[in-house]
């Protein structure tokens, strides 16, 4: 595009720990002109009429009214991961702005980090690595136990992209699988997994030795594991969370982890991340915590990166949008 | 899985759906002919019961059978309870079938006892069998091991007092092939380290350039295809993991394409293609140091070395030199030499390692079920019957 000037992208920042990755600008840079909330702030009046696409990478930049009022030819916002739930979908569509994110890219890497939240709790790999390395180790004592992933029973709720890939995983280790959803799958979809139909959370939550959580963060999913629905679970079950912080109710499952009305939880979200640093789920020994990376390998961020481009080429040439998300 | 109540020696019943028939037919406990070491040819059934810990978990009938009438034949152990004892519950089982005498018993009264045992439990490779011991239990029978493991048996010596050694390959297998994917998923996406930047003091921030790296449609190399080697294979095909294996023999091409396994006759061949290399061999005179400097060089430099097996199949020294020169990306080991490590040992300090206590089958329910089978190896071999899990020496 040499007569024409790149389309210019705002962007939170780039490269340190919270930026766009350097390795990915060579890509980026030859498709936009990048500018960073820094430099468009330096230089509002100029910038701000030229910006027609936010690449909001890992929920930054921040977009509210005040920045959308400021920038009269935004058409595109682009959002790396499934989530959307830091976008006001609404407030967006109302100033004509579409939006995409990446759902399909992070489903294989955040069910297998599903799968690896359930197996380090149950056999309690994390406390495992202390013991070994610990310097205070003398021995390894005989009476340390986990429990069994294989043959136990799975409850998924939530069996989106991300839920029935973590089905697909759990059914090689001969686990039982039921799943809640706000619609039941396809026969043949329920089949190729030997997943069963829980119309009914309940039946879930009392049935399952692991309960996933694989859903999106709606207005009708916040909060939907609270005291009644832990209270539902086994007191030996485990709660696994690889969707959003808010649909558990976090007060609520300190509670039922610090009495023991179920036995552990691994968390690789939580509200807010990170958590203060006070607490008392960090504190718990039967909780695990991993700093929201379910999509996070090299190459699943390398593919959102160029999926994330496309949907905003195709918006600002006024094609139709690749992973559009409609309000 | 199907369930039912167990009560009595009944109908044999198939294996579970899904399961490689290469290791395993089907038999009843008391009347089965027995297979070869080498090839796990072991004939056995497996019964399932309600346990109330456990989510309806699989279980070794033992059968009601008591030995006679009159005494229960009497099995050595080390203690129970304690830091190296049976544990309590399984002390429990084996009373149902056996009169336990513990070694400070059998140590305080010599005479009295040596006749009587008939049989050793060896538990978490305790108590050490040596020429004194033997020598010392003129009706030893048989040495039931619990686990799948013998290196800590000198099988030549035991077999040349006329006793018989057996282990527990059913009960050992699921566990520890769970322990691998638990392993190689928690080192590909660095669970550990994350788990320790979500709890920190000090975390203000979760950055967003930290990456793992991806286990789907990754290339895994299993060396050792046996029966845990197999099921590793099973459940890293549902990741849709590319997967070579390096064997003594080469499985069925039934079996291969079951889980989509491709042989490389030559491990060279293994370690340069995977991306995770898995070892689930038995510790034998062959496969001791089987993983040093030069199989660590062909490696890729992506790649991460998980060990389920045994410490010694790895030069531990070897390993740190090519974690820290970045030779390869990582290692998880559920398994060291020794165990545990010395505290100033330099694996303990790499970022990039994994260590768990030797927990392949500690699980509540794989401890039960490796008690279950020792106990059937041990009737049978007391009441003179083939006996389903033997171990021969080479």
């Amino acid at each position: 595009m040499e007569s024409q000037e790149l389309p210019y992208v705002l962007v939170d920042c780039i490269g340190g720990r919270l930026g766009v990755y350097e390795d990915h600008l060579g890509f980026l840079k030859k498709r936009f002109h990048l500018i960073t909330m820094k430099e468009y702030l330096e230089n509002k009046t100029l910038l701000s009429k030229k910006i027609r696409a936010i690449y909001v990478w890992y929920h930054k930049p921040a977009i509210n009214e005040e920045l959308l009022q400021s920038l009269p030819n935004l058409k595109v916002v682009a959002s790396a991961g499934v989530g959307i739930d830091h976008l006001d979908l609404k407030l967006l569509s109302s100033y004509g702005v579409k939006v995409s994110n990446t759902p399909f890219v992070v489903s294989t890497d955040t069910a297998d980090m599903g799968m690896a939240l359930m197996l380090a709790s149950s056999r309690r790999l994390v406390e495992g690595h202390e013991m070994a390395v610990s310097p205070d180790t003398e021995y390894f004592p005989v009476d340390w136990l986990g429990v069994e992933v294989s043959g136990a029973t799975l409850g998924i709720v939530g069996m989106g992209k991300i839920g029935y890939k973590v089905a697909e995983r759990a059914k090689a280790f001969e686990m039982k699988i039921l799943y809640h959803n706000r619609n039941q799958r396809k026969k043949e979809e329920e089949s190729a997994v030997g997943a069963i139909y829980c119309k009914k959370i309940d039946d879930l939550l009392q049935q399952s030795d692991f309960v996933l959580l694989a859903a999106t963060l709606t207005p009708q999913t916040h909060k939907m594991i609270g005291k009644r629905e832990l209270e539902l679970m086994k007191p030996t079950a485990t709660l696994i969370n690889i969707s959003r912080g808010l649909i558990v109710d976090q007060d609520a499952l300190v509670e039922a982890l610090q009495n023991k009305v179920i036995k552990a939880a691994a968390l690789d979200v939580t509200y807010p991340e990170p958590l203060p640093r006070d607490h008392p789920l960090l504190k718990l020994k039967n909780v695990i915590i991993t700093p929201h990376i379910g999509s996070a390998t090299k190459k699943t961020r390398w593919v959102m990166m160029e999926e994330m481009a496309e949907s905003i080429e195709a918006g600002l040439a006024g094609l139709p949008i690749p992973r559009e998300v409609l309000p | 899985m199907f369930r039912s109540k167990a009560s009595s020696l009944s109908t044999v019943i198939p294996l579970m759906f899904g399961q490689s028939n290469l290791a395993c037919k089907f038999f009843h406990p008391v009347i089965a002919s027995h297979g070869l070491c080498c090839h796990r040819s072991v004939i056995y059934k497996q019964r399932y019961r309600m346990h109330q810990l456990s989510a309806g978990r699989r279980t070794i009938n033992t059968g009601t059978k008591v030995m006679a009438e009159g005494e229960l034949p009497s099995v050595l152990i080390l203690d129970i309870g304690g830091t190296h004892g049976v544990l309590e519950d399984l002390a429990a089982l084996l009373k149902k079938h056996f009169h336990l005498i513990t070694m400070k018993e059998f140590l305080g009264n010599k005479e009295e006892m040596r006749k009587k045992i008939q049989s050793i439990f060896v538990f978490e490779c305790r108590p050490t069998i040596d020429r004194e011991l033997l020598e010392s239990l003129p009706n030893l029978k048989v040495i039931a091991n619990s686990g799948v493991g013998v290196d800590h048996l000198d099988l030549k010596m035991i077999s040349s007092f006329g006793v018989k050694v057996t282990n527990t390959p059913h009960a050992v297998a699921d566990p520890t092939a769970d322990i691998g994917m638990a392993l190689m998923l928690a080192s590909a996406r660095r669970l550990v380290e994350g788990c320790h930047i979500a709890l920190s003091p000090d975390t203000k921030y979760f950055a967003v350039d930290w990456l793992g790296v991806e286990v789907t449609r990754a290339t895994l190399g299993i060396i050792g295809m046996g029966s845990i080697g197999y099921k590793v294979a099973q459940r890293a095909r549902a990741f849709n993991m590319r997967i070579l294996y390096h064997n003594r023999n080469r499985r069925r091409k039934e079996d291969e394409e079951a889980v989509g396994a491709h042989y490389c006759a030559k491990m060279e061949d293994l370690l340069q293609q995977s991306d995770f290399v898995m070892l689930v061999v038995n510790l034998t005179p062959e496969t001791h140091k089987l993983i040093g400097k030069k199989e660590l060089g062909l490696m890729k430099p992506t790649a991460t070395l998980i060990n389920i097996s045994r410490g010694a199949v790895i030069d531990q020294d070897a390993l740190v030199e090519a974690l820290q020169n970045k030779v390869i990306r990582a290692a998880a080991l559920d398994v060291t030499y020794p165990e545990p490590l010395p505290r100033d040992h330099p694996l303990l300090n790499l970022s990039n390692v994994i260590i768990t206590p030797h927990i392949g089958t500690a699980t509540v329910q794989a401890i039960r079920m490796m008690a279950e089978e020792a106990i059937a190896n041990m009737l049978a071999a007391l009441n003179d019957q083939p006996i389903p899990s033997e171990v021969f020496p080479k």
